[in-house]
Formats: C-alpha cells, sequence, structure tokens
C-alpha cells in the first residue's frame, strides 16, 4: 500500500515537473518578449522608447540572460511563492491571480462532486432498467452533453435564460458583494451563483461516467453470483448494491484521474461565457497581451492543480479497491 | 462461393443458410465489419450525415450564393428571410425585397421585406467566382437571382455585423472546420500508430516510457495548454500557415488516445497462434505487422479514428470561439460563433447562433458512427 502511494507520489512529481518546463516553454515562445510588446503599445498610442530605455527594460526584467538561467530564476521564485511579476497589471502575479484560483478551484470541484453524484445513481438505474424509457431519455441526454462543446452549452443558455427571464445568468456573485469583503452572506451568495455554472460544466464528464458505470454494471449484473444471489432470495436493493455495483465501482474510479483536467480545462472557457471570475479570463488576456509571466503561472497552476486531483483519484481508487490496498496490482 | 452452395444436393432453405455461413466464413474481417454496422441503425444513419456533411464541404461554394466575404454597412444584422415558394396559388420561388429605414430616435436601420417587389429565385445562377475542387473557375451557384446582385436580394440565415450572408458564411465554413478534422486526425493516426505500435510490440523499457509520456499528457488541462501554444502564433502568419500550425496543436494532444488503442490491440494479438505460426515460419517483423497484424485491428482503428474527429472539431472550434485559433479572413464554425460571443451581439442578432447547429449535429453524428463501428469492430463478438 505505502509502495503503491510513493509510486503515485513519484509520478505526480515527475508530472508536476513536466509542466512547469511546458509552462516555461510557453512563456518563452512568442517571438519577441515583453519588452517589445510593451514598445509597440507605446508606439502605437504615439510615444517613443529608446533602444538604452528597452535595454534597461530588458535588464531590469532579466529579459537578456540565457533561456535555462531565466528558467532556474523563474522556478526557484515560483517554490518560494514568488511567481514574478505581471508587466501588464504592473504588479506581482501572485496578487492579479488572488482569489481567482480559489474560485477555479472551487467550481471545478464543485462540478467533479456533481459529476459522481448524478453519474452514480443514474448509472446504476440505467443498467438495472435497462432499455426502460428512462434509460433511452439518459442516453440521450448522455450524447447530447457528450456532442454539445460546454461553451455552446452555455452560450445557449446565457441567451435563453436572456429572452425567457431577462435576465442575465453570468457571474458568481450578484452586483452588491462582487467587491466585497468575504462573509457569510457572500458565501451564501456564492453558494446559489455555482449550481449553473457547475451543471454546465459537469454534464460532459457526467455522461461519461454514467456510460462508464452502465456498463461495468450490465456485465456484473451477467455473472453467476448475481443469480445465486437472487436465487436465495436476497432483496433486490441488497442483491445490486452489495457486490455488483462495487466491483463495478472500480473502473469507475480509475476513470476520474481524466476528469480533473477535463473539468479544469472546461472551466477556463465556460468562464470566458459566463464571465466568472476564475483565472479563464485572466489568461486569455495575459496570452493575448503576451503577459507571459502571467499566462505561464496560470498554465503552471492549472497543471498542478489537476497534478493534486489526479493523485486524490488515485487514493480514492485505492480505497474502492481492495487489491490495491493488498499492494496486488497497479 | 455461389458455385459451390449450387453444387450441394440441399433443399432451397438450407441451401440459402449453408451459403450464408460460408459467406461469413470466407468473408475478410472488413467485410464482417461491414455486415455487423449495417444491422447498427442509428450508426448507420449518422454515417449519411457525416458524408452529406463532407458533401456539403466539398461543394460549399456551390451551395453558397453570397460572397462569403463581401461586406456592406446597409445590410448590417439583417433578420433571417425565407423563400415564398407561392405566389398566388402557382409555385413561383421568390424573395420579398429588402428596404432599410433609419429609426429617426435610434439611428438604427431597420428593416423590413417589402410584399409588392418579387424577385424570383433562380437555380444555377451566376453569383460570385470561385474554383470548383479548387481547380475549375466557375460562377455558377445553386440558387441566385438575375435581379441586381445576389448579396442584396437572399438572407436565408440573416447577416452579421458586417452585413456578410450567414448562409453562405456557414457553408465555406464547414468546410475549414472538417478539413481541420480530418488533417488533425491523419496526424494524430500517424503518431499514435507509430508510437503505439512500437510500446505494443516492444515492450519492456520503451512501452513504459511512451506510456508515462502519454500520462503525463493526458494529466494536463489541454485548453490552457492549446491557448498558450496557439497564442505563440505570429500575428503575421498567412492563413494557411495558421491553418497548418493549430491543426498540429491540436493533434499533439488527440494521437494519445489512438496510441492506446493500438497498444491495447498489438499486445492482445502478440499473443495469437497466427502470430506465432508467422514468425516461426521466418516472415519478418514488418510484414508480421503490416501483413498479420494491422488487417485484423484496422476496423478498431477506424472506430477510433471516428471518435477521435469530433474531439478535434472541438478543439478547433473551441480555439478559434477565443481567438486563438484560425482567424479571419480563415472562416471556420469557431470564428463564425465568435461573433455570438456575447449577450448584446446575441440580443441584437439571434440568428448568430444558427452556426451552432452544424456543430451539434455533426459531433451527435460522429459519436454515434464511431460508438456503432465501435461495436462493429468485433464482428465475432
Amino acid at each position: 500500500m505505502l509502495a503503491y502511494i510513493f509510486r503515485r507520489l513519484i509520478f505526480a512529481a515527475a508530472t508536476t515537473v513536466a509542466i512547469s518546463v511546458i509552462a516555461f516553454v510557453i512563456i518563452q515562445l512568442p517571438p519577441g518578449d515583453f519588452v517589445d510588446a510593451y514598445i509597440a503599445s507605446i508606439s502605437a498610442t504615439g510615444g517613443q522608447v529608446s533602444l538604452a530605455e528597452a535595454e534597461g527594460l530588458r535588464i531590469q526584467f532579466g529579459l537578456d540572460r540565457p533561456m535555462y538561467l531565466q528558467y532556474f530564476a523563474w522556478i526557484t521564485g515560483v517554490v518560494q511563492g514568488d511567481f514574478g511579476f505581471s508587466v501588464e497589471w504592473r504588479r506581482p502575479v501572485s496578487e492579479v491571480i488572488g482569489d481567482r484560483l480559489w474560485m477555479t478551484v472551487i467550481i471545478s470541484v464543485f462540478a467533479i462532486l456533481l459529476s459522481w453524484g448524478l453519474a452514480l445513481p443514474i448509472g446504476i438505474y440505467s443498467a438495472v432498467r435497462q432499455y426502460s424509457i428512462g434509460d433511452y431519455v439518459f442516453t440521450f441526454v448522455g450524447f447530447f452533453g457528450l456532442a454539445v462543446p460546454n461553451f455552446l452549452l452555455a452560450l445557449i443558455i446565457l441567451y435563453f435564460s436572456f429572452v425567457l427571464f431577462g435576465a442575465n445568468v453570468g457571474g458568481l456573485f450578484s452586483a452588491e458583494y462582487q467587491l466585497e469583503p468575504w462573509s457569510w452572506g457572500k458565501v451564501w451568495d456564492l453558494a446559489k451563483h455555482l449550481p449553473l455554472p457547475g451543471l454546465i460544466l459537469a454534464i460532459g464528464g457526467t455522461a461519461q461516467l454514467i456510460r462508464i458505470m452502465r456498463a461495468n454494471l450490465l456485465d456484473e449484473l451477467r455473472k453467476p453470483y448475481v443469480v445465486t444471489a437472487r436465487a436465495k432470495g436476497m432483496r433486490e436493493s441488497r442483491v445490486i448494491l452489495k457486490y455488483p455495483v462495487r466491483a463495478a465501482l472500480n473502473p469507475f474510479a480509475s476513470t476520474i484521474g481524466y476528469l480533473f483536467p477535463f473539468v479544469v480545462s472546461g472551466s477556463i472557457i465556460i468562464s470566458l461565457v459566463l464571465s466568472l471570475p476564475t483565472v479563464g479570463p485572466l489568461l486569455l488576456r495575459s496570452l493575448v497581451a503576451q503577459d507571459m509571466q502571467l499566462a505561464g503561472t496560470i498554465v503552471l497552476m492549472l497543471g498542478v492543480l489537476t497534478v493534486i486531483g489526479t493523485f486524490i483519484s488515485d487514493l480514492v481508487l485505492m480505497w474502492v479497491d481492495p487489491r490495491l490496498r493488498a499492494g496486488l496490482d497497479g | 462461393m455461389s458455385e459451390q452452395a449450387a453444387t450441394l444436393p440441399l433443399g432451397t432453405t438450407s441451401k440459402a443458410a449453408s451459403s450464408a455461413e460460408e459467406r461469413i466464413a470466407v468473408a475478410t474481417q472488413l467485410q464482417l465489419t461491414w455486415w455487423r454496422f449495417k444491422k447498427h441503425k442509428l450508426a448507420y444513419a449518422s454515417g449519411i450525415v457525416v458524408i452529406l456533411f463532407y458533401l456539403i464541404a466539398i461543394f460549399a461554394d456551390f451551395l453558397a450564393y453570397s460572397d462569403p466575404q463581401s461586406t456592406a454597412a446597409a445590410r448590417s444584422f439583417i433578420a433571417p428571410q425565407g423563400i415564398q415558394w407561392f405566389d398566388e396559388g402557382e409555385f413561383r420561388p421568390h424573395v420579398f425585397a429588402i428596404t432599410g429605414k433609419r429609426d429617426a430616435k435610434t439611428f438604427k436601420i431597420i428593416y423590413a421585406p417589402d410584399p409588392t417587389q418579387k424577385i424570383d429565385v433562380k437555380l444555377f445562377a451566376r453569383g460570385y467566382s470561385y474554383r470548383l475542387f479548387g481547380l475549375f473557375k466557375t460562377d455558377i451557384h445553386l440558387i441566385g437571382v438575375d435581379d441586381g446582385k445576389v448579396e442584396d436580394r437572399i438572407f436565408l440565415l440573416g447577416t452579421d455585423l458586417l452585413g456578410r450572408d450567414l448562409w453562405s458564411r456557414l457553408m465555406v465554413a464547414t468546410r475549414i472546420s472538417l478539413s481541420v478534422g480530418l488533417a488533425g486526425v491523419t496526424i494524430s493516426l500517424f503518431l499514435g500508430v507509430l508510437l503505439g505500435g512500437i510500446s505494443g510490440y516492444y515492450g519492456g523499457a520503451i512501452d513504459i516510457l511512451i506510456q508515462r509520456l502519454i500520462e503525463i499528457l493526458r494529466s494536463i488541462p489541454t485548453i490552457p495548454l492549446w491557448m498558450g501554444l496557439a497564442a505563440a502564433l505570429p500575428r503575421q502568419w498567412s492563413v494557411v500557415q495558421v491553418y497548418i500550425a493549430i491543426t498540429v496543436i491540436i493533434s499533439l494532444i488527440g494521437w494519445t488516445e489512438l496510441a492506446r488503442v493500438v497498444r491495447g490491440r498489438f499486445l492482445a494479438l502478440r499473443e495469437e497462434d497466427f502470430v506465432v505460426a508467422a514468425e516461426l515460419s521466418g516472415a519478418s517483423q514488418l510484414r508480421i505487422i503490416i501483413r498479420h497484424m494491422v488487417p485484423s485491428f484496422l476496423s478498431h482503428i477506424i472506430a477510433a479514428v471516428s471518435l477521435a474527429l469530433p474531439a478535434m472539431i472541438i478543439s478547433e472550434t473551441t480555439l478559434s470561439f477565443l481567438g486563438l485559433g484560425l482567424r479571419p479572413p480563415a472562416i471556420s464554425w469557431g470564428v463564425l460563433l465568435q461573433d455570438a460571443q456575447n449577450l448584446q451581439a446575441l440580443s441584437i442578432a439571434p440568428w448568430l447562433l444558427f452556426s451552432a447547429i452544424p456543430v451539434i449535429i455533426v459531433i451527435l453524428a460522429f459519436n454515434f458512427l464511431g460508438d456503432g463501428l465501435r461495436d462493429a469492430a468485433d464482428p465475432y463478438g
């Protein structure tokens, strides 16, 4: 068991390093650096920057050093909690991101809990009542949820709620709480705004999980031990929940790991459509402005977030699968 | 085989049954898959929908009537206008002329159809010139008008802010969006078969290495990664350069799923008797792979590809929607949806949401098709 946790930890660390390199490469990718973009924006408004001033700026931001040194300087800072300086906002990156990362975490975790909470009972229902009307309805909704990209879903819901109810469903807070410090009132306000974006975000993953759960449980239900249990007169709910559902949970739990990157990805784009105060809109804006230290930090943080999520789902998997606990598999 | 069946001294019914059995016995893997696939009605219908969409893609310019790039401030945000099929009980397809009047208070132009001015809609009319299949220069379109410029006459799905016809843009966008999917899948397929094949065939250290690479790639959230890469494309790049770059970016992740399928099949087949037999008879590795192994999992690959295609199309649409993918003047579904991004635009011109419909239909169709193909890929199962 410890060996398994240890192996997963090593993997999480390796993935984190890989993500940090990717984030840094993204920072370095655009042709030219921030100083070029800065000069371009100044000359667009009629101002001028001399070559000497440009060099001075480059040295100030450490852009004159070789690439690997810049990486080490950056990663050393990151480890110490210094994520660099957002040149567009003229403030430290950590200040610019602020609460937004937590908003991303809250929405993503909420969406994942919602996916599990919906997929588990619906999956069991669809398998036990195979080919019933309910099964067909859920299969259709599931296919629809898989097929419609969630930003389109957000767009369509945004439009129809505006036309039908005259309400703008965007945002996570009511206007009066937007700039307020945290209070219980604000938390309650957030809780009221969370379900809609959470549901939009969850629907794709839920559809996938329902299909997996349904297929696994159908395989289990055909096995002789289920027939035996029934023949012995066990109550139907117990026949289904006691063993087949538990056995079907294993592949279900192992797909949870892929759900995290999927949901975090989705949160970026639906945040743009629904104007949620997550890191999504910030990432797009920083990329367009080539404010790369900010953009790189966001990519890094989102990556680390999914690594942590995947690690937790590994632990969940261990909890539901006794073979992993006994160190037999994995 | 019908000859063999005819020589057998059997009754008619058993003759038919035995010839059907023989047909199955001698059929190739692909034939078996096809027969099984045809039984899957929903997948079969979805296959037809997909083919229709690709036909639209091929004949996009013919099906469009207005020049998709032609702008005019005087045609901004005209609502969709249907074709009137009958005129006083007589079949005569026509449209009403659209007249715009500026509202004295809001200064907005308000358009209204004028039922007194009827303009006949002609088949195979002349319009803007284009190249059919990229080769033959022509200006024939499916519909058009003789009276005046077609850009000012027909508005099947309305116009956007710049007065460009949405129907015509949707046709041309179909071509670009669907071809990005195909190109992306081709690159993914190449990488997936190569790396998945190496991984599954050789096993050992290289297998572990490739599997870890796939795991790491799949644990990174894709959209931020794509956004970062796509934002790095130089602004001055041409449409074609951006198109190629976007295709490569979306296939960077897409290959992992295909590699997983290929590796799984290789692992399963490596132990099969016929592969061992081929090895013992001294067949070369390349021959074993191409002649013996690939045919038996070709149908699995086709199924995996048809499931990978919609993911590619969604990726391109997403990136273009964010303004980081294909850029105007290129037209794709994502580029069109970008116009429908905010509530203000949607409340003025709700018809801009039409662009979402082909995206949803094509992706649903590909998913049903891929599901049916996956079921059919195991014809003995």
